[in-house]
């Protein structure tokens, strides 16, 4: 698209490509181009906008980062009552925005739009229950080079492997929940050290991801990246390492500070961990993880005031057995899709759904994504990968180099690189480094595709004539025209009203429109309002 | 490319903060015949907001630099100052084995409790306040700074009832007190005292994102990685289109937020404008005129961090509170003969070097540098490596540290109930002192409870 006109790139980026618009069928994109058409006939547009959930007030200008929901210390009693929903009603475009950015990785060009005026639950479920594998179109993922990935082993080529994924899986809410399981069970590969080993794991995660919890955990439990990274292959009926013993129940299964555990329970759970090896060799690393009875500590053990003969399958058991397990796993799954805290009443109704659903991770997720305060609370940030991603997606850009690895990473998050066991910090994405890393990121996005103001002889020039709202449409469209607040939209076309000084001189005309072209799209993708959802 | 500025910016900015301009007076035109904010008493968040208006006509297009028209600015210079304190502050991520960096060789129940990872006596300098300890040979740059009185060690300190927790424990650290839901930095409340709206660069991470020690609940503070990256560009960008585009960046985190997300997507934005003018002026100063370091620092992102960090604090910079992470992981539980060894020398070498520049350049006099942990370690190994403890080992290192030793070291005969060294320091006190000594700020207003805490003399 480079140097294209401003009308052909409005029109061609908004056409529905192979993977985009797949829920909403003919009828659906017929409306979405009838939206666009709309839009490009009438320069005053008549934008949906990002609602404004709260009147708008002036923030004290810190940095505290925003509150996670956590699980109270004294939580209700499991209710069957169902949990509030807000039922079926015919879907909006903002509540598609929302659902896309924060079930999957944004909407693809026209998706949102197609979602529109289709029932609530069924939209839903078109995401949590998706029928055989997930089929990913357009092109393959390739570097720089043009060579496909390689990302068992080369640096980076495993995050855009998995970032591939986000962009052109059909099945977006399986990928977030990977994601999702990415971060709360959080190895990183800078001590597991094999990309392999990571994506084994990734690979777990992907094929449980909306499946039972405890099979998930156990499963977790003896995964050998986690064996590795936690120090499982150490613990031993002679030297136990309470590494694993410990984070599986604070940061796993039961939280701290809840009074659910006790420091005798930490050594009495390494004890009942002991027995897992792996072997070593220059050419494998580590190879062979597997329990090995004669490294595991027979002795009687006590945890949680239970007393027996324990060994990995019952640490699992006791934690999702515990009764402080549900109201952690709920509310902590809560706060990846809503920045508030359940009611009581919804944390006992989120809690029964769980237990009487056999720990199902799928069952809690729809009920959270039917929930009132899902679409009608306030906003949250998006991590940088899902933005990284997002934006691709908008513009329907496949993988095509490796550069989102180290981009994503001075934005806050690399995959397979989390920060800590905790997993990323979702309370501070945003500071004076990872905000202008984001700009970044949106730069590189449009690499490909921005027109350029001193184009090669014999290339087509940008319109010397583009007037400041053509071209602010134009930029929108680019993005598959986001939800943007009134106020930024005000504040963006102030921008592209005042930025050139007319009169121009002839060779000027060109070249500065081509400039604030780039600069609107740049502004666009980096406002504030594309980085919340 | 960097917003470009006017070629007299920062002698401007300097002038500025040497309290030569005074508020309200005005300031020397940039452009003759423009409108000055100045003139009409418009701070820069209310100039950004109006330029993002009606009157961007006016403004938005000119190279003006509206940061250097606030009057914030005239006012920080009083606060600030080329003499105010810095407190250079050094996480060392995962929880240091207290017992080996300052190991106590001399007991016998060290050789009991520590096998295979117990440092044999005479592998360091021996430690001069206590003989029974012994520096790591690792940390010799330390004892060769304590031997010159410049560092004051903490060889058990914690508070109680410790948590073993990695999260929870660096929280409180970070906090400043004992709650799990406390939200600001303890570092971040001083500047909620002290600071200026319009300076994020009062609280300075160098580093990819903010230290939680640092947030506040409403001054700006930045995290900067490189200044010499801290660029925004984009293709097909150029002026004049860029000045105004960052600009409009800047406008668009000036507009009143609706939600905490948009707060902080909102506040990313502005205060990343204000830290873009900071350091493409830096970068540009060290540029035209360099002046560089006598001192030659080792390689590797940290020791680079500290060398631009002294660079900085010589131009005068606004920085108040600083924050870094050491070299690597201090989670040591397998393996951690190399682990520790490594991340010591680098880390250690690279505070030396930190020290000795602030020397050369005059700056030592104004600089603490605090190292701290979330906790010790398990004084019994657990093989190649130790679990979880509780009381740890922290320093302050600079000119002006009293260097003597607060709290003894408490011996590994009788340990707490979870079989953890016991404090003898509570870092609640170390941080009253350092306000009150350091920063000549009532700790009360800083730490809840802080007449509670026993003070030590940290300061000379």
């Amino acid at each position: 698209m480079l140097g294209d006109e401003p009308a052909t790139m409005a029109s061609s980026s908004v056409t529905p490509t192979g993977h985009a618009g797949k829920a909403g069928g003919a009828q659906g994109k017929a409306a979405a181009k009838d939206h666009h058409d709309k839009h490009r006939k009438h320069h005053k547009r008549r934008r949906h906008r990002k609602p404004a959930h709260r009147p708008a007030i002036a923030q004290p200008h810190g940095t505290l980062g925003t509150i996670l929901p956590v699980a109270p210390a004294s939580p209700p009693s499991s209710s069957p009552a169902p949990v509030p929903s807000i039922g079926s009603p015919p879907l909006t475009l903002d509540q598609a925005y929302r659902l896309l950015w924060r079930a999957g990785f944004g909407p693809a060009p026209g998706q949102a739009e197609s979602l529109v005026g289709q029932p609530l639950e069924e939209v839903v479920f078109s995401l949590t229950r998706p029928s055989g594998p997930a089929t990913l179109s357009g092109p393959e993922p390739v570097n720089e080079e043009g060579e496909p990935l390689d990302p068992d082993h080369a640096w980076g080529d495993d995050h855009c492997w998995w970032l591939d994924r986000m962009v052109r899986s059909d099945q977006q809410l399986i990928e977030r929940m990977t994601l999702i399981l990415h971060d709360w069970f959080a190895n990183s590969n800078a001590q597991v050290n094999s990309q392999q080993l990571m994506l084994e794991q990734n690979s777990l995660f992907r094929s449980m991801a909306v499946g039972s919890f405890d099979e998930l955990f156990l499963a977790v439990t003896t995964n050998p990246a986690m064996l590795l990274f936690l120090n499982g292959t150490s613990n031993n009926k002679w030297d136990p390492n309470e590494n694993y013993a410990r984070e599986m129940m604070e940061l796993f299964s039961l939280g701290a500070d809840r009074g659910a555990y006790t420091e005798d329970d930490v050594r009495e759970m390494a004890r009942t961990l002991t027995g897992w090896c792996s072997d070593w060799s220059a050419e494998l690393g580590n190879y062979n993880f597997r329990f090995e009875p004669s490294y595991h500590d027979t002795g009687q053990k006590t945890v949680f005031g239970q007393t027996g003969n324990w060994n990995y399958e019952d640490a699992v058991r006791l934690c999702v057995s515990h009764p402080l397990h549900a109201s952690f796993f709920v509310t902590k799954l809560w706060g990846y899709f809503i920045p508030t805290a359940p009611s009581e009443a919804t944390l006992a109704s989120l809690q029964g759904v769980y237990t009487s659903s056999a720990y199902s991770i799928r069952a809690v997720v729809e009920a959270i994504l039917q929930h009132p305060d899902f679409y009608e609370g306030a906003e949250m940030v998006t991590p940088p990968v899902v933005y990284n991603a997002g934006l691709l997606r908008s513009i329907s850009r496949p993988i095509d180099t490796t550069a989102w690895a180290w981009l994503s990473a001075n934005a806050g998050q690399q995959l397979f690189y989390p920060p800590n066991v905790s997993g990323w910090d979702f309370t501070r994405w945003l500071d004076t480094s990872t905000a202008r890393a984001r700009w970044e990121i949106a730069s590189y996005v449009t690499a490909k595709s921005y027109p350029n103001p001193w184009p090669p002889e014999g290339q087509p020039e940008y319109s010397a004539t583009e007037d400041p709202a053509t071209a602010l449409s134009s930029a929108l469209a680019y993005w598959a025209n986001p939800l943007l607040s009134a106020e930024s939209e005000q504040c963006i076309t102030a921008f592209a009203q005042s930025v050139l000084k007319e009169p121009l001189a002839q060779w000027e005309r060109s070249p500065y429109r081509a400039m604030r072209q780039n600069a609107l799209r740049m502004l666009i993708a980096t406002s504030p309002d594309m980085q919340v959802s | 490319m960097a917003r470009s500025c006017s070629c007299n910016d920062f002698t401007r900015s300097q002038l500025l903060r040497r309290g030569a301009a005074i508020a309200g007076k005005g300031l020397p035109a940039i452009e003759p015949g423009m409108p000055l904010p100045a003139g009409t008493g418009l701070d820069r968040r209310t100039f950004l907001l109006r330029s993002a208006g009606a009157a961007l006509s006016v403004y938005g297009a000119s190279m003006l630099s509206p940061r250097h028209f606030e009057e914030g600015i005239a006012q920080a210079s009083a606060a600030g100052g080329p003499n105010a304190p810095v407190l250079v502050s050094i996480f060392m991520e995962g929880g240091w084995d207290a017992l080996s960096v300052l190991a106590p060789v001399k007991e016998a129940r060290y050789k009991e409790l520590r096998p295979t990872l117990g440092l044999a006596e005479g592998a360091g300098e021996v430690f001069t306040e206590d003989e029974n300890l012994m520096w790591h040979p690792a940390a010799g740059g330390l004892a060769e700074l304590h031997g010159e009185g410049k560092v004051t060690v903490f060889p058990a300190i914690g508070y109680e009832p410790s948590e073993e927790s990695h999260f929870t424990s660096r929280h409180y650290w970070e906090v400043g007190q004992l709650d799990a839901n406390a939200r600001s930095g303890w570092m971040g409340r001083y500047l909620d005292l002290v600071g200026e709206a319009d300076n994020p660069l009062q609280g300075l991470s160098l580093d990819y994102s903010l230290a939680p020690a640092l947030a506040t609940a409403s001054m700006p503070v930045a995290a900067v990685s490189s200044p010499a990256d801290y660029t925004m560009w984009a293709y097909g960008l150029g002026e004049p289109v860029t000045g105004p585009a960052l600009e409009t960046f800047g406008a668009l985190g000036a507009l009143p937020a609706t939600s905490p997300a948009y707060a902080q997507a909102r506040g990313g934005s502005y205060d990343t404008s204000l830290v873009l003018e900071e350091m493409a002026n830096f970068v540009k100063l060290e540029k035209e005129s360099p002046d560089s370091s006598t001192v030659t620092y080792p390689t590797g992102e940290f020791a680079e961090r500290l060398a631009v960090l002294a660079a900085m604090l010589h131009r005068e910079m606004p920085i108040k509170c600083v924050s870094l992470n050491a070299v690597g992981s201090y989670d040591t539980h397998s393996g951690e003969v190399d682990t520790l060894t490594t991340n010591l020398e680098q880390t250690i070498g690279a505070l030396v070097a930190f020290q000795r520049d602030l020397e050369a350049r005059g700056l030592d006099q104004r600089v603490l540098i605090q190292l701290w942990s979330e906790f010790g370690r398990r004084p019994r190994e657990n093989g190649s490596g130790t679990d979880h403890g509780a009381g740890g080992v922290a320093f302050l290192i600079g000119s002006r540290a009293a260097g003597k030793m607060v709290g003894e070291f408490p011996g590994l005969t009788k340990l707490d109930e979870n079989e953890n060294l016991v404090k003898t320091s509570d870092f609640r006190g170390m941080y009253c002192s350092l306000l009150e000594q350091w920063f000549q700020t009532e700790a009360g207003l800083v730490i809840p409870e802080a007449a509670s805490f026993e003070r030590p003399v940290l300061v000379v």
